[in-house]
């Protein structure tokens, strides 16, 4: 899937991150920034790139703002700004590129 | 049968998918159930990120047994049928429709699980289904709607809606819902399904709280929409039998099968005229006590 617009999901409260896709022409760029990203940065990332990887998003900005966000979380506000970039509401693919 | 269409509900706590921090440990409240709501709690704009913090939620945090219902939008938008496949897909464990006004709009639904359970390769028959009543419709509609799908447990009462219809408003008396109240109950037992009754939102009355608890308890309701951890306990207490209670109905239990086998149809215990009449409500007691985790008995 590509990044059509630009598009944020999630807050900054607390338990929250709030994810922001660009469309890009230069691959995958990610940038992360977390109140735990001593301790879970890495994991942060991984999770966010498994999920882009699902979607087959090849390339785009992505910023996360991470607020302590769980995995399941993160996920969801990749997958939904991601989807918000395409303007694409129903018919999702629960279960299989949304896992 | 799915085995969970009579499971205990003494309090089924709602909570705003659109708010991570609300949906990632509610289990540690001890809540029957939480419903996890799509529809009122969530602002329009952020319909979509409430799904997929649902279904995510459902698929990885271990609720520790506590029952998964999810509220999905009224069946007069164009987003139920999304929140059905989303929450299906995430295996939840029942469906709560809003503004449910006849038997027809549980159909609707039912049809749409059972699509949903079939795509997303979930057991036939396992996402369950509840009605929320909110207008003088739905209510005068209680028995309709009771028995319109085998997988439907029971009804709810949303008191906010209902009374707006009525054209009145929430006193804290409960003179009100007196009229629905009565209803629902009777019309979900004659159909053999449970019934629930609305929140209360006046969380700075905790004393007006117990009080309508313990009427709806009284009335037979089986159990009551929460708003907030705090409510929980006080419910639970009214909802558990007492020690004196559970012994009574041991004693009745015991000694109706005993003069069953001799022939006898009425006798005394502890001074009171007990009959056959007196099994099925005994047993309750006994059930109910035993899901609360104060009865360890054989009964």
């Amino acid at each position: 899937m590509i990044i059509g617009k630009s598009a944020m999901a999630g807050t900054l409260e607390s338990s929250d991150a709030q994810v922001t896709v660009e469309p890009s022409e230069n691959g995958l760029e990610l940038e992360i920034s977390s109140s735990v990203m001593n301790q879970y940065g890495r994991q942060i990332r991984a999770t966010v790139m498994q999920t882009l990887e699902r979607l087959d998003v090849q390339s785009g900005k992505v910023t996360v703002v991470d607020k302590g966000a769980l995995d399941c979380t993160l996920k969801a506000r990749v997958e939904c700004a991601v989807y918000r970039s395409n303007d694409i509401k129903d018919a999702l693919p629960w279960g299989g590129a949304i896992v | 049968m799915n085995p969970n269409l009579k499971r205990l509900r003494r309090s089924m706590m709602f909570l705003n998918c659109q708010k991570p921090a609300l949906i990632k440990d509610p289990y540690i409240y001890s809540p029957d159930s939480i419903m996890l709501d799509l529809e009122d709690a969530v602002a329009e704009r952020e319909k979509d990120a409430a799904r997929y913090s649902l279904f995510h939620a459902l698929r990885e945090i271990d609720y520790r047994g506590v029952e998964r219902v999810v509220r999905i939008n009224g069946l007069d938008t164009d987003l139920w049928q999304e929140d059905i496949r989303c929450a299906v897909a995430g295996g939840c464990d029942a469906i709560r429709i809003p503004k449910t006004e006849t038997g027809a709009d549980v159909k609707r639904v039912e049809a749409a699980v059972q699509a949903a359970e079939e795509e997303f390769h979930v057991e036939k028959g396992r996402t369950l289904i509840m009605a929320a009543l909110e207008s003088a419709r739905g209510v005068m509609n209680a028995y309709e709607i009771c028995t319109s799908s085998p997988l439907l447990f029971g009804i709810a009462l949303s008191g906010g809606d209902y009374t707006k219809d009525l054209q009145t408003s929430i006193s804290g008396t409960g003179v009100e819902l007196m009229g629905a109240r009565q209803h629902m109950i009777i019309a979900a037992r004659a159909a053999g399904v449970q019934c629930f009754d609305t929140v209360y939102t006046n969380l700075n009355d905790m004393e007006g709280f117990r009080k309508d608890v313990e009427t709806i308890h009284t009335m037979g309701f089986d159990g009551k929409s929460i708003i907030n951890p705090r409510q929980i306990p006080i419910v639970h207490e009214i909802y558990t039998p007492k020690p004196k209670d559970i012994i009574f109905a041991e004693k009745v239990v015991r000694e109706i099968d005993t003069k069953k086998a001799q022939g006898i149809g009425v006798f005394t215990v502890d001074g009171k005229m007990i009959d056959i009449a007196f099994y099925d409500g005994a047993k309750r007691t006994l059930a109910l006590a035993k899901a609360s985790g104060v009865y360890k008995g054989d009964l």
